[in-house]
């Protein structure tokens, strides 16, 4: 009986599935014949409307690139422009032989192996059915030549292109950036953004700097021709056309005068400079040496090339100023300085005595002032004119970690300052949950001693330095540091200027500030650490030295920079701004392997002052000789 | 014949049905020389295809080899999986596209929203399956959230037309189960009551999508180009076609994505309406094989596995032709056995390696 019931059910519920599966068929048989009508629709009905678009005249959509922004520094000056050029082009999908057309090519134009070299690795980062140059700026006669030939070489084309070109090459190049061909990454970017229509036609992006943080704003907007094309793929007539935008003009902050003295300056060296307006947080200077021609990246990189710049131990495609982190060493100290003031650790009149050591209480470890046996009786004021170590061993000892982190920190230590380029490293103001987080290790009292005289765990990048600097010099009122001063918008012919970069304002006594200014005042006069940088000079500078240690020295051995190989001697360090007063110019400067700051770091801050406050242009011969300067 | 070679037929030849076989191998090579002119007749290219289609012949073989209350066993450890990568990818996963679908695992790529296309029509038949004796409303409840967790995840990638797909297969498994008329009902009338809703949630590429499906000409350089191309592709293709390796839509690059997702406008160009109507007939032929290996599977497991490879493969062919031939938005979903690329060559064989392990199975469950 039980049975029964199942069986029956079990044929009930088989006829109600093969009634579904019925349902199903005719369903499917309804949709097809949906797709049939509307085949029908298309290829009967309609078909010699198609026809007439396809067959006869194709109408095609031709996108039209539109002119890449120019950049100005501040002065209208021209950064970055386009040059139109012929070049020859391979689609190397559409040719059977790439090496046999190459060959058959250089009989009516010039390749250069270096040419060849570059086209390969094109090929490599590219889809088969772009077209890719394989030489550029080719000669009227180039042109002429190949045209009466182009027959022979289907799949090879001469096209007019914009090129950018930046005429300043090296020099620009920490801040500009560069273009380069868009590779998939770019691609995949793109159609993130919604911007695929936009960029076609558009072989280039930016890749670096401006290029690429303002890429929106340079690149405008793509227009389009409607043409009719015969079969074989050649423009009939353009049925209508929407012309392109050209990209927004950028103007820089950057004086490249300053910034051609300031590359000037540093001659062989390596190393990095800032340049800020305190009053505005305008970058004015921005280099890292040495640099590379971004020129050499537009057209796309042959291999040797690129190999070379990026073997180098020189390391040019190193952005120092932005990607590069140094221990600030002794320029650290104006602001520990402040921090032992505000919070009340020691008044401006409070005195140690320094033997020429440091000891934490029942250890023996010697943290060593850079002055054998001492500077004797120190204050405030007298600690940062000579640079005292041990007075600030103290002090970072009396605050403790914690303390020194949150004050600190408010000069832009230890994060990114926002600048409006990318690849900005944070660098380190360490604390103990710092230490925790990144170490997994707790926080030693030893720990503390060297980050009061800018060693141990800290960390900047030459921007943070100037930015903090810029901050000291406009009485803690921080500004945002940035380049763009202006776009100017192609479509409207609106100037947009860059809102105002204004932060904060610091809770510092001002009193406190003017205490730490007129050290930092006398640095720069006979017995400081920088007499070099007043020498002479119609206003004051208010500065503070600084040497990074590159390699550790034991305990009980002396630093004797003959003895070292020049890779491993100290960066040299300089912070300063002028009029000390007024000041209209904070600057950061680090050298690497310079050895002391107010040596080598020096003149270069005295050139850069002087133009921009003065006017006046460096002699071209700088004098080398050094003058003997208390180490630091 | 040398008896061992007749021993080796019949072990490759036991679970295959030949019907299903030779309609597939039909539009297979229909898909070759398709994408031979598709490619610009790239021998390379149809190469690295043929890879592809011998990899999803191994696996179907392998899957027809299987019995079906085996395949039953991998549900749900293959449902539970492929749900846990697809929260990776929602956690982890690598955005390629705009869109997050695939996990990095050290070792290869995946996207596991292709995995979830066989996972998720198994695991619903393998629950139906077990609740067989006593379906009640609460199992149509979880079993439409076991469909709805992976399909709102996917959603989210966002890859609306795998979603979709999925979603479907899912639908007709709960369909032939015997989801009541009512619900369908409520369904279907909530549905459309819910579209405003689904409007707001869609993203603003997809919203463009289906914006240009009514005016394709509004955006002719960005998401109306591929309709636009695609439906002059289809029309100047005329009755008869412009003749194999005669189209000259795709080979002027007038046609994007035309080896995948468009290849069916370069097929339709090519050989026109006959060809079109003769390609529909043989997707009818396997369709109908498909139904009717459903009809007579003796398991509600089978029946509802069969039943949905069927009708999700019918969703394939009609997403693509619609999407080409300008009645569809443009999702990205490929031409069954034609479109050029592995996965979804794979995941079709492997569907009909189950119709088949179905249909050559069933004598000895009934025993």
């Amino acid at each position: 009986m039980k049975e029964k019931i199942e069986i029956r059910d079990h044929q009930r519920e088989m006829r109600a599935f093969r009634l579904r599966l019925g349902l199903s068929a005719g369903f499917i048989l309804f949709f097809f014949l949906l797709l049939v009508s509307r085949f029908f629709y298309l290829q009967v009905i309609q078909h010699e409307h198609f026809r007439t678009l396809a067959e006869n005249n194709r109408i095609s959509i031709v996108p039209i690139t539109p002119n890449r922004g120019l950049i100005l520094d501040r002065n209208g000056m021209v950064l970055a422009r386009n040059f139109s050029a012929y070049t020859l082009e391979i689609t190397p999908s559409k040719v059977k032989n790439l090496n046999k057309t190459i060959d058959e090519l250089s009989k009516y134009v010039e390749i250069s192996p270096s040419d060849k070299r570059r086209f390969r690795r094109l090929l490599d980062d590219s889809h088969s059915f772009e077209s890719l140059p394989i030489r550029t700026r080719l000669k009227d006669e180039e042109v002429a030549r190949f045209a009466v030939n182009n027959f022979r070489f289907p799949g090879v084309e001469i096209h007019a292109r914009l090129f950018r070109q930046y005429p300043d090459g090296e020099l620009t190049s920490p801040f500009l950036g560069y273009i380069g061909r868009i590779n998939d990454d770019d691609l995949d970017k793109i159609d993130a953004a919604g911007d695929t229509a936009n960029y076609k036609g558009t072989d280039y992006i930016g890749k670096m700097g401006i290029e690429q943080s303002f890429e929106k704003q340079l690149h405008g907007t793509t227009g389009f021709d409607q043409v009719e094309v015969d079969s074989s793929g050649r423009e009939v007539r353009t049925l209508s056309r929407t012309p392109p935008i050209s990209g927004d003009i950028v103007t820089l902050t950057i004086d490249s005068k300053l910034q051609e003295i300031a590359e000037k300056a540093f001659g062989d060296f390596r190393g990095a400079l800032v340049a800020i307006d305190p009053n505005n947080g305008e970058i004015l200077a921005f280099v890292s040496k040495p640099g590379f021609d971004p020129n050499l990246f537009v057209e796309g990189i042959d291999s040797q090339s690129w190999q070379a710049l990026n073997n180098s131990p020189d390391k040019p495609l190193l952005n120092r100023a932005l990607h590069a982190e140094y221990p600030p060493g002794s320029t650290f100290k104006p602001f520990m300085a402040l921090a032992g003031l505000q919070l009340h650790a020691r008044s401006p009149t409070d005195t140690i005595s320094d033997p020429g050591y440091f000891e934490l209480p029942g250890q023996s470890h010697h943290y060593r002032d850079w002055k054998p046996g001492g500077h004797g009786m120190v204050d405030l004021h007298k600690s940062i004119v000579v640079s005292c170590d041990t007075y600030y061993y103290g002090l970072a000892n009396l605050l403790g970690i914690d303390k020194i982190h949150d004050f600190i920190s408010q000069f832009g230590f230890g994060k990114k300052t926002g600048i409006d380029i990318g690849g900005e490293l944070s660098g380190v103001l360490p604390s103990a949950e710092w230490k925790m987080k990144r170490y997994k290790q707790k926080w030693y009292a030893g720990d503390t001693i060297p980050v009061g005289i800018g060693q141990g765990y800290d960390l900047v990048t030459p921007l943070q330095l100037a930015f903090a600097t810029s901050i000291l010099a406009s009485d803690g009122n921080a500004y945002k540091p940035h380049l763009v001063e202006s776009v100017r918008n192609s479509k409207t012919g609106k100037i947009e200027r860059t809102a105002s970069a204004f932060l904060y304002k610091l809770g510092i006594d001002p009193n406190y500030l003017a205490d730490v200014r007129s050290a930092m005042i006398d640095v720069t006069k006979p017995g400081g650490t920088a007499p070099r940088v007043g020498e002479g000079a119609p206003y004051e500078v208010a500065a503070k030295t600084g040497t990074a240690q590159v390699i550790g020295i034991k305990q009980g051995e002396k630093y004797v920079a003959s003895n070292i190989q020049e890779r491993y001697r100290d960066h040299a360090l300089l912070i300063a701004y002028a009029p000390a007063d007024h000041p209209r110019i904070a600057l950061a400067i680090l050298v690497e392997n310079g050895g002391h700051g107010g040596t080598t770091a020096g003149p270069i801050a005295r050139q850069l002052m002087d133009y921009y406050l003065l006017g006046k242009l460096p002699q071209e011969q700088v004098n080398q000789e050094k003058i003997d300067a208390p180490a630091d | 014949m040398h008896p061992l070679i007749r021993r080796l037929h019949r072990t490759l030849s036991n679970h295959i049905d030949s019907f299903l076989l030779i309609c597939t191998m039909i539009l297979i090579s229909l898909g070759l020389a398709v994408l031979f002119s598709a490619s610009d007749e790239n021998l390379a290219k149809v190469g690295s295809q043929v890879v592809n289609i011998a990899v999803a012949c191994v696996v179907m073989w392998a899957i027809a080899n299987v019995p079906p209350h085996q395949l039953m066993r991998f549900a749900l450890p293959l449902y539970v999986a492929g749900l846990v990568l697809l929260i990776g990818v929602a956690l982890f996963g690598e955005i390629s596209n705009g869109a997050r679908r695939w996990l990095n695992l050290g070792i290869t790529r995946i996207q596991p929203s292709e995995l979830m296309k066989i996972a998720v029509p198994l695991m619903l038949a393998w629950y139906f399956d077990r609740h067989e004796s006593a379906l009640g409303l609460k199992n149509y409840a979880i079993a439409a959230a076991i469909l709805l967790v992976p399909v709102l995840l996917i959603a989210r990638q966002p890859d609306l037309g795998t979603a979709i797909l999925i979603a479907s297969s899912g639908f007709f498994v709960l369909f032939f189960a015997g989801l009541s008329w009512k619900i369908l009902g409520g369904l279907f009338v909530s549905g459309l009551a819910s579209l405003p809703i689904l409007w707001s949630v869609l993203h603003d590429y997809q919203k463009k999508r289906l914006l240009t499906l009514i005016d394709p000409s509004q955006d002719p350089l960005g998401a109306g180009y591929h309709t636009i191309q695609s439906m002059i592709a289809l029309g100047s293709g005329g009755p008869v076609g412009k003749g194999w390796l005669h189209g000259t839509q795709a080979h002027l690059d007038f046609l994007p994505e035309h080896t995948t997702d468009f290849i069916f406008a370069v097929f339709s160009e090519e050989f026109g309406l006959i060809g079109n109507l003769f390609l529909i007939f043989l997707y009818s032929l396997v369709i109908a094989r498909g139904l009717s290996i459903a009809a007579r599977a003796p398991t509600l497991f089978s029946r509802l596995m069969a039943g949905s490879i069927t009708m999700t493969f019918f969703t394939y062919c009609f997403v693509n032709m619609g999407m080409v031939s300008g009645i569809l938005p443009v999702v990205g979903v490929p031409l069954p056995l034609i479109s050029y690329g592995g996965t979804s060559m794979v995941t079709m064989l492997l569907g009909f390696g189950i119709l088949m392990s179905i249909h050559t199975h069933k004598k000895l469950v009934k025993t």
